[in-house]
Formats: structure tokens, sequence, C-alpha cells
């Protein structure tokens, strides 16, 4: 009997390390939510809409951070650069005068070389700085967002779809059904399911993007990534190039958060530009997190979980929070103390350090 | 000092700039401010400075102790001024205005910042290594942790009367702005900066030749223990007595001839001093046998424990007070600002005070008073500045405003790399040597 005991109680103590404190506590709380939003009369297929849509849309800017946790940089806190990539390319597509598909098409065709450029040099400036990855890439981030501000502000652009009714600049949202492309992906092949609405195009393209990520760390490359992240000494004993390897997963990284932040605002309908990608870093990565990635292993599966379970208790704590807390606009509130504790929570986990 | 001196005049010049490279680029960004922008009068740019230096100075001085004690820069020190604000909201709430108001928020906000700096400090010590980020993320965890008390707890569980003018009109939460009220009239505006004031130009004379006296009181004081200078501290030395000699000249000739330099706002003394007993304190701190343990533990922390010292509590000692003192640079800071931003106030300090000691020439492993004091200055005035470049180069005060943003990040971000390259690069050399 007692052998039995100890072996459920091992086995439950096994799972909950396989499942992972972060992905559990969230899970149960998201549940928990939507048990109460239920009871509260908030019909359930519309929370289960939001959370879809919410997690394809946020999903590949959570994807952009395997490889660079895979390659041992860490989570990338440095998502926005990639992410004004993707904007300039929103917008100079708007310029050229694209709508719709092409729109998209042109977007993402403008961003991706423009991403490897700026991903390569970001790469470079992490080598230079191992050991301190986090804090510099969360403040290289923060120094292109405003150093955008300033180009977002001084761009020659004419289209009247983007600049303000007077003076220059470029407006600080910029509606996309203007160009008709609000939606173009979600709407794609959309089909209702017990009232539920589900947005293929999007769960496509999230799907055909993790893909890629899985497949690209199954190549020879890729291989050679992950190996260099988790143990560079025996990566370099082994003739690895690590430092390459770290290049190439921040430039994977860098594309992704160009290609995610467009496909994220055509299911937002708005590209926003200036100071909006400053934080957006901080989501992703707890995203990833909940999923039951560390900050220096990471899975495509982590990114999917997570993405599903993160945006999901924030969709559904909106709605719940402002019926059972009337009055007060708490919701906001519950995602800075999740976010920002599960990243804390993450941190103390993080091995070595100190001198 | 040893390869330093190997090196010929060039490079040492080189070695000087590469040292202070941030600096530099601050001090030529204000003179290249100065010269394209006309409309700034060295009289607007004087009451602006002034204001923000004896505002902002007691917050940049909080981030030292951390830096000693190896922790890196504490931008944790949001969470003090957190506590800071807790302690003004109370003391509002309670209606205490003037003098004992104020003296009643230093005291409240005390045990409420060393709570916090411990549980902050502990995080630290199980996220050793990564202590920046951490300190990052962790003003970000409790600003939502200040939110839900401010926005929901208050008036839910706290019971407070609807018709208070802090309490919102449903009576769940704390308004967005509060007004401190002049101290007059039993408020807490001013509380500290308007005790005595002097003319500016009256206390740059009184600066001048204080500082006059300390280098003399240096120099007698290296003569009689037979101690004598390098050359390079000698011309530093002239350097600074000319430099005073000749602000003090300068003073006294404005004074005398009633030049326009005394229509600059006045100097809040108060707070003055009250920043020259921080200084004190620190420096004196640092000959304490908590001071040596700070500089040992932020060399070492395997032979601080080797030696018996106990790192850990060493550590989170150095948080707390760093903690409490950014409350108390916060109530500083907001009896001279007069409303308090309730969810807003504290955002960025932690940001601005560390670009601020950077500029100053500290770094993640180095940072003094000096650092502080020179930072504070140059920083403020790129502040001041970069609107009126903005307006004057490109006809947008915006301009101005997305670039001073820019200009605290980048700092920041250009800063540490380089420092951590820096090191890194030292660090391989040293290796390679080892191997051969």
């Amino acid at each position: 009997m007692e052998t039995l005991k100890d072996r459920e109680k091992f086995s439950f103590s096994d799972l909950l390390k396989r499942i992972g404190i972060p992905t559990l506590f969230i899970g149960a709380f998201w549940i928990l939510v939507l048990i109460v939003g239920v009871a509260y009369d908030i019909p359930l297929n519309t929370m289960l809409e939001d959370t879809i849509k919410r997690a394809g849309m946020n999903g590949i800017l959570v994807l952009a951070m395997v490889p660079s946790i895979q390659s041992g940089t860490g989570p990338n806190f440095a998502l926005p650069i990639g992410i004004v990539c993707g904007l300039f390319g929103t917008v100079c597509a708007i310029e050229f005068g694209f709508t719709g598909w092409g729109w998209l098409a042109v977007s993402i065709l403008i961003s991706i070389p423009i991403a490897v450029v700026v991903g390569y040099v970001y790469g470079k400036l992490l080598n230079a700085v191992k050991g301190s990855e986090m804090t510099i890439a969360t403040y290289t981030g923060f120094s292109t967002v405003a150093l955008m501000c300033l180009a977002w502000l001084m761009i020659p652009f004419k289209s009247k779809k983007m600049g303000w009714m007077m003076g220059k600049g470029l407006r600080e949202t910029i509606q996309l059904d203007a160009v008709d492309a609000a939606l173009i992906l979600n709407d794609w092949g959309s089909f209702k399911i017990m009232g539920v609405k589900i947005p293929t195009g999007l769960l496509l393209t999230f799907g055909v993007a993790c893909l890629l990520v899985w497949l690209f760390f199954r190549s020879k490359t890729g291989i050679a990534i992950s190996a260099g992240g988790a143990n560079p000494g025996f990566a370099r004993s082994a003739g690895l190039d690590i430092d390459k390897g770290r290049i190439i997963a921040n430039v994977v990284s860098t594309v992704l958060a160009a290609v995610g932040i467009i496909v994220f605002s055509q299911s937002f309908g708005y590209a926003q530009l200036y100071n909006a990608p400053l934080m957006m870093a901080f989501g992703a990565v707890a995203a990833v997190l909940i999923g039951g990635a560390t900050a220096q292993r990471a899975k495509v599966s982590h990114v999917i979980i997570g993405v599903f379970l993160f945006q999901g208790l924030m969709t559904t704590a909106l709605p719940v929070a402002n019926e059972v807390f009337a009055g007060t606009d708490i919701s906001e509130t519950l995602r800075m103390i999740i976010q920002n504790g599960i990243i804390l929570y993450a941190l103390t986990q993080v091995k070595g350090g100190g001198k | 000092m040893g390869p330093k001196l190997k090196t010929g005049g060039k490079s040492k010049a080189f070695y000087w700039i590469s040292e202070n490279i941030v600096t530099l680029i601050f001090v030529v960004f204000i003179v290249f401010g100065f010269a394209v922008s006309k409309g700034v009068s060295i009289n607007f740019f004087l009451n602006e400075l002034s204001d923000r230096i004896f505002r902002n100075l007691f917050l940049v001085l909080s981030l030292i102790i951390p830096v000693i004690a190896g922790l890196g820069l504490n931008f944790g020190i949001v969470v003090g001024a957190m506590a800071g604000q807790i302690a003004i909201v109370i003391v509002r709430y309670l209606n205490i205005g003037g003098i004992t108001g104020l003296l009643l928020c230093f005291i409240v906000s005390m045990p409420i910042a060393a709570l916090f700096g411990y549980f902050t400090g502990k995080l630290y010590n199980k996220t050793k290594g990564q202590e920046m980020i951490a300190s990052l993320i962790v003003g970000y965890f409790a600003n939502g942790l200040y939110q839900f008390l401010f926005l929901f707890v208050v008036g839910t569980f706290i019971k407070v009367p609807k018709v208070h003018p802090m309490i919102n009109p449903n009576g769940i939460g704390i308004r967005m702005s509060i007004d401190l009220l002049k101290a007059e009239d039993g408020g807490l505006k001013y509380a500290l900066s308007n005790i005595i004031k002097v003319p500016f130009m009256w206390a740059v004379l009184t600066i001048a030749i204080v500082i006059l006296a300390l280098l003399a009181f240096r120099f007698l004081n290296n003569k009689k223990h037979g101690k004598t200078f390098t050359k390079g501290q000698q011309i530093a030395f002239t350097l600074n007595v000319a430099a005073s000699i000749a602000v003090i000249l300068f003073s006294i000739y404005a004074i005398a001839t009633k030049s326009s330099l005394m229509k600059v706002k006045e100097v809040p003394v108060v707070t003055g001093i009250v920043i020259i007993v921080l200084c004190i304190a620190t420096e004196l701190l640092g000959k304490t046998k908590l001071g040596q343990d700070f500089r040992s533990v932020g060399q070492s922390q395997s032979i601080s424990e080797v030696s018996g010292i106990n790192v850990n509590r060493t550590r989170i000692i150095a948080v707390m007070i760093s903690t409490v003192l950014a409350a108390w640079g916060m109530i500083i800071y907001l009896q001279d600002m007069g409303t308090l931003n309730t969810y807003g106030a504290h955002t960025n300090i932690g940001m601005f005070a560390v670009a601020s000691i950077l500029v100053g020439g500290a770094s993640t492993s180095k940072a003094s008073i000096k650092n502080a004091i020179i930072g504070v200055t140059l920083f403020n005035a790129m502040f001041i500045m970069s609107p009126e470049i903005g307006q004057a180069l490109f006809g947008q005060a915006m301009f101005g405003e997305y670039f001073r943003t820019f200009m605290a990040y980048g700092v920041i971000g250009a800063a540490l790399a380089l420092y951590v390259w820096k090191a890194n690069t030292k660090g391989k050399q040293s290796l390679d040597s080892k191997e051969e």
C-alpha cells in the first residue's frame, strides 16, 4: 500500500514538473475565469471566439521567442526591433498604393530583407555583450522604438490614408480598412462552428509558421543552434560556430517578429505606430514561458500552448472582471501582474550567474 | 594604472575619450543645442535646470549603494517611489500638511519602503547575474500591484467615504491626479522647497567657496601625510581650483553689478542641505564595516563568503537602503511638483535616474556622488534643450519630445553595452594570456 501511495505521489510531482508550474497555474486560473464568466451569463462562444482570434494574431510574435531562446541569447526582449521592420513594410506598401492581398504580400516582402539586415546587426551586438543579453536587448528594443518615432514623424510619405489632417508625419494608428486589408487573413475561408467563428486563414498562417520553425530546428543549422545554446562548451569543442548560430537565430527571430506584427495588424484592423510596440516583447515572453518554456529552452509546442492560455486568460478576464467588479477596470492591472510575475518567476529559475 | 602609463600621450587621450564617451556626447549635444536654438535665454535654461537638479538628485543618489554592492543599476527604485507615493496618499488622506505632513510622509514611507526593499532584495538574490533585468521587470510587476491597491482595494476592502476629494466619485479607487495643495494652505506643495530660499547666484557662490575649501583641505591633508599627487591628479587639481576661483569671481561680479542672472529663480536651501547630508552619509557609510562589506561583496561574492560575510544579507541591506532613499527622493520630487499623478508619476523614475547616473560616467560596477551630480546636470540639460533643438531644426517640438526619449533609452542601452563589451574583451584577453 505504502509503495503504491509513494508512487502516486511521485507521479503527481513528476506530472507537475512535466507540465510546469506556470502552465498549470495559468491554465487553472483560466478555467476558473471561464466558469465564473458562464455563471455571470457571459456567452461562452464569444469568449472562445475572442480567445482563438487573439491567440492566432499574437502567435507568430510569440513564436519569435523560440529561436533566440534556443540559441542561448535568452527570450528576445528586443522584439520591437523586428516589429518596427514589419510596420515599416506595412506603411511602405500603403504608400505604394497596394490594397488587399497585394498589400499583405508587399508588406511582408519589404519587411523581410530589412529584418534580415537588422537582425544580423542585432545578433552581432548580442555576441559582443554575452552574459547581459536580456537587459541590453530590452534597451536596444526601447531605443529602436524611440528612434522609429522620429522616423514616423519625419518620413516624407504622401498617402492620405496615413498622414495627419495637418502637419507632417504619419498617424499613430492607421486604419487598414482603408486599404481593404483589415481581417484579410481572418476572413479567408472562415466558418462558424457551434456559434464560434474560426479565422481559418489566420490559424493556417500561424500553423505554417510553426511548422517552418519546427522544421528549421530539425535542419542541420537548427540542430547546431540548439546545441550551441544548450551547451556552449561542448558545442565549441565539437567544432560548431556558436556565434554564427546566435546570429542566425536572432535573424530568424527578427524576421518572425516582422511578419508577426503584419499578421497582428491585419487582425487588429489597425497598424499602430510610435510607442505601441514598446512593451509588446513582454507579453510575448510571458506567453512562451506560460507554455512551459524556460529562459534557456523553448519548443514550438510551448508557443502554441502558451499563446492560447495567456491570450485566453487575458481576453476572457476583461469581460468577466468588468462584470464581477463593476465600476473598476482591473483587467489591465491583472495583465501586468500575471505577465511580469511569470517573467520574474522564469528569471529566478535561470541557473548560474553571480561572481 | 600599470598598462595605462605605458601608452603614449596620444593613446592616453584616446583612452580618456573612450572612457568618457557617453558624457562627452551629452556635452557636445547641449553645446550644439545652444548654438542652433536662438530662443533659449540663459535665464530660462538655468531656471529649469536648477529646478530639475534639486528635484531629481536625491533619487539618483539612491542608485549608488546597490552598484557598490555589485547589484548593478537598480531599476527597482520604482518600487521605492511607489512606497513614497503610498505615504503621500496616506498623509494627504488624513489631511496633514506643512512641514509636519512632510516629515510624516518620510516616516510613514520608511517601513513600507524597507519592506518592499527586503522583498526585492530577496528576489535579486534568486536572480543573481540577472539583477538588472529582474529589477526592471519587478518595477512593472509592482506597478500592477500598486494599481490593484489604489484602483480596487481602496474602496472595496478598505472602506473610504465617497465624498473625500481624493476618492473617485463612485467610491472605489484613488483619483488619477491628486493636488498636494500649497504648504501654507495645509498641503504638501513646496513644504520643503519653500522653507528657505536664496538667490541663485548666491547659491553658486557658496557652493564654489565650499568646493574651494574642500580642495584646500585635501591639499593640506595630503601634504601632512606626505602623499604626493600623480601628474594627472595635479593637473585635475589645478583645473578644479582655477574653475572654482573663476566661478567665485564671476558670481561676485554678477551680484555686485545686479546682472540679469540675479533674476534666475531662487534656490531651495533645505532641499540642498538634505541632498548634501545624503552625500556625506553615503561617504561615511563607505568607511563603516557595512560599507566595506558592500564593496567586497561587489568585488567578489565567493571571496566575501569565504571571509565570513553573509553575502545575501548584505545585498538585501543594500537594496533596502536604496529603496528607502528612493521613497524619500520621490517625496522630495513630488512636493516640488505640487501634484501627484497617482498612476504615472513613478513609472519613468527608474529609467530617468539610471540614464542620469550613466551619463555622469557611472557603470554597472562603479558609481559615485560625482557621477550622480554631473549626470543629473547633463541629462536634465539635454531634456531642456531637445524640444528647442527640435523646434529650431525641424520646426516641430514633438521631434524633441521623441528625441529625448530616444536619448534616455539609448544612453542606457549604449552605456551598458559598451561596458559589457569592454569587460568581455578584457576577460577574453586575460583568458588568452593565461592559455599562453
